[in-house]
C-alpha cells in the first residue's frame, strides 16, 4: 500500500501543489488500493474508467501554470445517490440498474469544475433506506475495522472507502444520519450541512424535507475543504439557501490552532446520553466532555423532551415523502421494465416492475408511507408527525438559547455484526435516535472520531450540532477537539486503523 | 392496537402499484401492525395548538424567470427509456379490455 493514500487530502493537495507528486500517481495509488481491497470490502458499485485521463489533464493544467482550486487533482468517491453523466447512477436499487443519467448532479458538477478526479460510485442502502448498507441490491459493504461488521448506513460505501484509504474524500447524503452514523462506525468524519446548504439537484430523492448532501473525509479540515467546493446557492434547487457561506476550511484551521474551546458553552443533550447506550460509547463520550471542561469549555446539561418522539415522527414523514418520491419509478421514462405475460395494461407493467425492482425495505417504507398519507389517517399520522417536528425545533431553539453547540454520541453503539438487525426493522430504525433530530430541524451536524470502545475496539463518534446556518461552528469546534485528541494520542485517529488487505482479518 | 389486516396491505400495495406476493402480504401485515403501533406515539404530543412544520428552513415564493432553460434534447430524454419510438416513450395499453 502506497503511503500517499494514508495522507489527508490537505497533505495530498500540498504535495500536488508543490509538484512533488502528480495527480496521476495519486489517483493510480487509490485505484491500486481499490483493486487490492474492494473485492472484499464492497465499497464501490462502479469504478471510473476515465479517472486517470482527468488526473492527467489536471497535471497538464498545473504544469501549464493554470490557477487551480486547492483540492484539484485529489481523487474523490461519490455516493451512488448522485447523478453522474459518465457513470451509472442506481441509488443501490435494481430498478435503476445500469441507468446513466442525462445530467450531472450539481455537487458532482462542482467537483468536476474544481477538477477533482472522480474514482467511482459508492454502495448504499437502496434509495438510502437503511442504517447498515445491507439493503443495497448489489451486495453488502464491509467495515475495514472488522470485516464481519457493517459500516453503517445508508452511506456505508463512502464511509468504508474513506476509512480503508480507497479515497481520502467522498460525498454522502444524510436524511436521518446516513453520513454521520457511518462516519462514527468507520472512524471517519462526516458532515450533514444545514438544510439548503448544498444543492440536491441531481440527488435521487428519498425524503425531500430531510435530505442533505455532505462531505465524508478522514479529518475535519478535509471535510471543510470539500464542503467549500460543493456548498452554496444553486438556482436548480428551490430549497437552496441564498446567503453567502464562510470558508469551512478556514473555520477548521482556526479551530485547530486552539483557543476555540475556552469559554465555549457546550450543551449535553441528556435525552441522547442514555443508560441503554453501549458502555464503551458512553465512556469515550464522557471522557471527551471532561477534556472539553479542562480546556475551559462550560458544560451545560440541556433537555430536549420531545426527542423521544423524533424517531416515530421521522419514520412517518420519511415514508410519506418517500412513497411520493419513488412514484416516478414507473417503468415508463427510465429504469427497469417488467412486462407480465398476456396483454398487460400499463398499470400491470408498473406493478410488476415495482414488485421486482424494489427490495424489501423499500417496499416496507412505501407501503407505510402510503398508509400514513391515506384518507382518514393523514391527520393522525402525517399531520401529527409534522407537529412533532415543530416541537423538536422548539427543543433545539431552547437549547441553543443557552449554549453555542450541542453534543451527543453519534450513535448509541459501535458497528454491529452483519445480519444482526436485518430481520428486525424497528430495531434498525431505533439505532438512528441520536442523528434523526438534526434532520427534523434542518440544523447542521458533524461526527468526529473520539476513540475506541473498550468492549470491541471499534470507533466511537462524537456528534456536534449547531444552529441552522452555523455550519462553520461545527468545523471550528470539531477541529479543536480533533487537534486535542491527536496531540494526546500522538497520531491522527486514522493512524489507528488496523491493517486491512481485503482478506480475512 | 392498529387495524392493519391483509386486506389493508393489499389495498395499499394496489395504491402504490406494487404487485406483492401473498408471502409478502403476510409478512408486511405483521410488520406494519408493529410499526404503526410504535409510530402512533406521535399523537400523544401533537395537540391542536401546536402548528405543523412541513419544511425545516421556511422559504416563500421561490420563483424563477419564466424562461425555458436547461432543457434536455429528445434523444437525451429517451436514453434511459425502457421502450420508445424515437420521439415518444412507448407503453402497453392504458386501459384494460374490461374497461
Amino acid at each position: 500500500m502506497s503511503e500517499l493514500i494514508r495522507l489527508s487530502a490537505a497533505e495530498q493537495s500540498e504535495l500536488l501543489q508543490s509538484r512533488q507528486i502528480s495527480s496521476v500517481e495519486l489517483t493510480q495509488a487509490h485505484l491500486d488500493r481499490i483493486a487490492e481491497t474492494d473485492g472484499d470490502l464492497g465499497a464501490f458499485l462502479h469504478v471510473s474508467d476515465t479517472v486517470l485521463t482527468i488526473a492527467d489533464e489536471v497535471d497538464a493544467a498545473r504544469a501549464g501554470g493554470v490557477e487551480l482550486s486547492p483540492l484539484a487533482g485529489v481523487p474523490v468517491a461519490v455516493k451512488d445517490v448522485l447523478c453522474t453523466l459518465d457513470m451509472p447512477s442506481t441509488a443501490g436499487s435494481k430498478i435503476l440498474e445500469g441507468w446513466v443519467p442525462p445530467y450531472d448532479a450539481t455537487p458532482v458538477e462542482l467537483l468536476r469544475a474544481a477538477r477533482l478526479p472522480i474514482l467511482g460510485k459508492t454502495n448504499m442502502d437502496e434509495f438510502a433506506m437503511g442504517s447498515s448498507t445491507e439493503h443495497s441490491a448489489y451486495g453488502i459493504t464491509r467495515n475495514s475495522w472488522d470485516r464481519t461488521r457493517i459500516p453503517g448506513g445508508s452511506g456505508g460505501g463512502s464511509a468504508s472507502a474513506v476509512g480503508a484509504f480507497q479515497a481520502s474524500l467522498a460525498l454522502g447524503s444524510d436524511t436521518g444520519g446516513s453520513i454521520r452514523q457511518p462516519a462514527a462506525f468507520t472512524g471517519t468524519v462526516g458532515v450533514k450541512p444545514t438544510y439548503g446548504g448544498v444543492s440536491r439537484y441531481g440527488a435521487i430523492a428519498l425524503a425531500s424535507s430531510l435530505d442533505q448532501i455532505g462531505p465524508v473525509a478522514r479529518t475535519v479540515l478535509d471535510a471543510g475543504l470539500l464542503h467549500d467546493i460543493i456548498g452554496g446557492y444553486d438556482r436548480h434547487d428551490s430549497t437552496s439557501i441564498t446567503d453567502p457561506w464562510p470558508s469551512f476550511a478556514d473555520a477548521a484551521r482556526r479551530g485547530a490552532r486552539g483557543e476555540s474551546l475556552k469559554g465555549l458553552r457546550v450543551g449535553v443533550v441528556k435525552d441522547l446520553d442514555q443508560p441503554g447506550f453501549q458502555p464503551g460509547v458512553t465512556a469515550r463520550f464522557h471522557e471527551t466532555l471532561e477534556m472539553l471542561a479542562a480546556e475551559g469549555a462550560e458544560i451545560v446539561d440541556v433537555s430536549a423532551p420531545n426527542f423521544e418522539y423524533a424517531v416515530a415522527a421521522y419514520y412517518l414523514i420519511l415514508t410519506a415523502e418517500a412513497s411520493s418520491n419513488l412514484a416516478k419509478f414507473d417503468s415508463v421514462r427510465f429504469g427497469l421494465r417488467v412486462t407480465p405475460s398476456g396483454t398487460p395494461t400499463v398499470e400491470d407493467v408498473m406493478s410488476a416492475t415495482r414488485e421486482q425492482g424494489f427490495g424489501a425495505e423499500a417496499k416496507r417504507r412505501i407501503i407505510l408511507g402510503t398508509y400514513a398519507l391515506s384518507a382518514g389517517y393523514y391527520d393522525a399520522y402525517y399531520g401529527s408527525a409534522q407537529k412533532v417536528r415543530t416541537l423538536i425545533q422548539r427543543d433545539f431553539a431552547a437549547a441553543f438559547a443557552q449554549v453555542d453547540v450541542l453534543v451527543s454520541p453519534t450513535a448509541p453503539t459501535t458497528a454491529w455484526k452483519l445480519g444482526e438487525k436485518l430481520d428486525d426493522p424497528l430495531a434498525m430504525w431505533l439505532s438512528d435516535i441520536t442523528t434523526i433530530p438534526v434532520n427534523m430541524a434542518g440544523i447542521p451536524g458533524i461526527s468526529i472520531p473520539i476513540g475506541l470502545a473498550e468492549e470491541d475496539n471499534l470507533p466511537v463518534g462524537l456528534q456536534i450540532m449547531a444552529p441552522a446556518r452555523e455550519d462553520a461552528r461545527l468545523y471550528e469546534v470539531g477541529a479543536a477537539i480533533e487537534a486535542l485528541l491527536d496531540a494526546k494520542r500522538g497520531s491522527t485517529f486514522s493512524a489507528l486503523t488496523p491493517a486491512y488487505t481485503g482478506g480475512s482479518n | 392496537m392498529s387495524d392493519i389486516t391483509e386486506d389493508t396491505v393489499r389495498h395499499l400495495a394496489n395504491l402504490a402499484r406494487i404487485a406483492l406476493t401473498p408471502d409478502e402480504v403476510t409478512t408486511l401485515t405483521s410488520e406494519l401492525a408493529a410499526i404503526v403501533d410504535a409510530v402512533a406515539k406521535v399523537t400523544e404530543v401533537a395537540t391542536p395548538e401546536v402548528p405543523a412544520t412541513s419544511h425545516p428552513i421556511p422559504m416563500e415564493n421561490v420563483w424563477r424567470d419564466d424562461v425555458v432553460s436547461d432543457e434536455l434534447t429528445v434523444e437525451q430524454a429517451l436514453t434511459g427509456a425502457p421502450d420508445h419510438d424515437g420521439s415518444r416513450f412507448r407503453v402497453t395499453a392504458i386501459l384494460g379490455e374490461e374497461a
